[in-house]
């Protein structure tokens, strides 16, 4: 599963009302190689919550993500490739997925998070 | 309706797509052909803006991927959810490029507000309708799964979903469920005229009132390509064996299914698959009988 995914689940248990983001209890991290596309990056930003990426890539093990982003920072090039291998190239391959209200733990095996709730959940 | 031409009243979908079931996805070149049939169809529905630039999609009933291949080839991001953990098996091993869940949509789509620009699905959504587990509400689960798909598009977002509906009422069913939750749109019914190619999509909008596409072979004449309607296998199966032995073991779709040539490409083609025990080729392959009775 990759941070872009991770950035737009949010827990939908019955109820949670602030079900984002989840965290991520990483066991194996892989990173692959995905097509470097800057117009992608700034088409799908506005519609990021950047905290939440920037707090996921660093529990994956890739830090150093800016706090805040500005219009100008969308140019630069250098700043669009660490952002690039944040939301496309780090993937979670095993671990868990944690709800931030309820503690549930979503498990997340060969890359698929298992994501089926429990008949009181839903 | 024959007692197994509908793959929803045979078992729960997590059960009816076992290993066994996921593996056709793959070898099945008529099935292949048809999924990337539907799903070209439903991209031209979903009337993406032509700005050249990557969207970001979501595969509702992804299966084994094969949908989410022809939307990779378009340039696009997806994220692929499905019930079945067999087919998500297959998805993975052909190395799809879009991310993958195990989900139940009829829970609800777990997605944040306005997260995707466009959703499709191909043969999924009508196993909704049913009833698999003691406490499950069709009606229920229709309306999460509506709401929660509503929400996550982004506003003039679509989503096109190809339904292979049991009868009008459930096509009726759906449509109403998407338009509680606030869709405009409705359904478009491609080759009404035949039974077979006829292909039900429900088209749905996100705000804006863009007019309603226009559906294909309105005129009566037959899909030239492919008439096929089989995105399971075994759901024209018994209703073909009843043609086959009418008409003495010859295939009457097939005029050109008797000679030599025809043989010797099936037999390539299973070889070619993997198949054993084919028999060898020689000067007796396909050759007639003498007429000495």
């Amino acid at each position: 599963m990759k941070l872009l995914t991770h950035n737009m689940l949010s827990c939908h248990i019955k109820g949670v009302q602030n079900g984002f983001p989840f965290k991520i209890d990483p066991v194996k991290v892989q990173e692959v190689d995905a097509d470097y596309d800057p117009d992608f990056l700034r088409h799908i930003f506005p519609r990021l919550e950047w905290k939440a990426l920037c707090e996921a890539a660093a529990t994956m093990g890739a830090p150093g993500l800016p706090e805040e982003v500005t219009e100008e920072m969308l140019q630069d090039d250098e700043f669009l490739r660490s952002f690039h291998h944040a939301l496309l190239e780090l993937v979670l391959e095993e671990g868990a997925l944690i709800c931030p209200e309820t503690g549930r733990q979503f498990p997340v095996h060969k890359g698929v998070p298992n994501l089926l709730l429990n008949e009181d959940e839903n | 309706m024959t007692k197994g031409a509908r793959p929803e009243i045979a078992a729960p979908p997590e059960i009816f797509y076992n290993e066994e079931e996921a593996r056709k996805y793959t070898t099945n070149s008529r099935m292949m052909a048809i999924q990337a049939q539907l799903t070209e169809r439903a991209l031209e529905l979903l009337a993406l803006p032509d700005d050249g630039r990557r969207k970001l999609l979501l595969d509702l009933g992804c299966g084994s991927g094969l949908s989410g291949e022809a939307l990779t080839e378009q340039g696009h991001c997806w994220v692929g959810m499905d019930i079945s953990e067999a087919m998500l098996d297959v998805a993975r091993e052909r190395e799809v490029e879009g991310d993958l869940c195990l989900h139940d949509l009829g829970d609800g789509l777990p997605f944040r507000t306005g997260s995707f620009d466009g959703a499709i699905s191909i043969s999924a959504v009508q196993w909704l309708c049913n009833a698999d587990r003691q406490g499950a509400d069709p009606r229920r689960r229709m309306r999460r799964f509506f709401e929660t798909l509503y929400s996550c598009l982004t506003r003039g977002g679509r989503a096109v979903l190809q339904i292979y509906p049991a009868n009008s009422t459930q096509a009726e069913m759906l449509t109403s469920a998407a338009m509680r939750a606030g869709f405009s749109g409705g359904l478009v019914v491609d080759f009404p005229h035949s039974t077979r190619a006829k292909k039900y999509f429900l088209v749905l909008m996100v705000g804006g009132s863009a007019a309603m596409p226009a559906p294909k072979g309105m005129s009566g004449e037959d899909s030239d390509e492919d008439a096929g309607t089989v995105a399971v296998a075994g759901r024209q199966q018994s209703k073909r064996r009843r043609v086959g032995s009418a008409a003495a073991g010859f295939s009457n779709r097939h005029p050109e299914a008797k000679g030599k040539g025809w043989i010797l490409k099936k037999k390539e083609q299973a070889r070619h698959k993997g198949y054993v025990g084919i028999p060898s080729d020689t000067k007796y392959t396909g050759r007639k009988r003498k007429t000495r009775f």
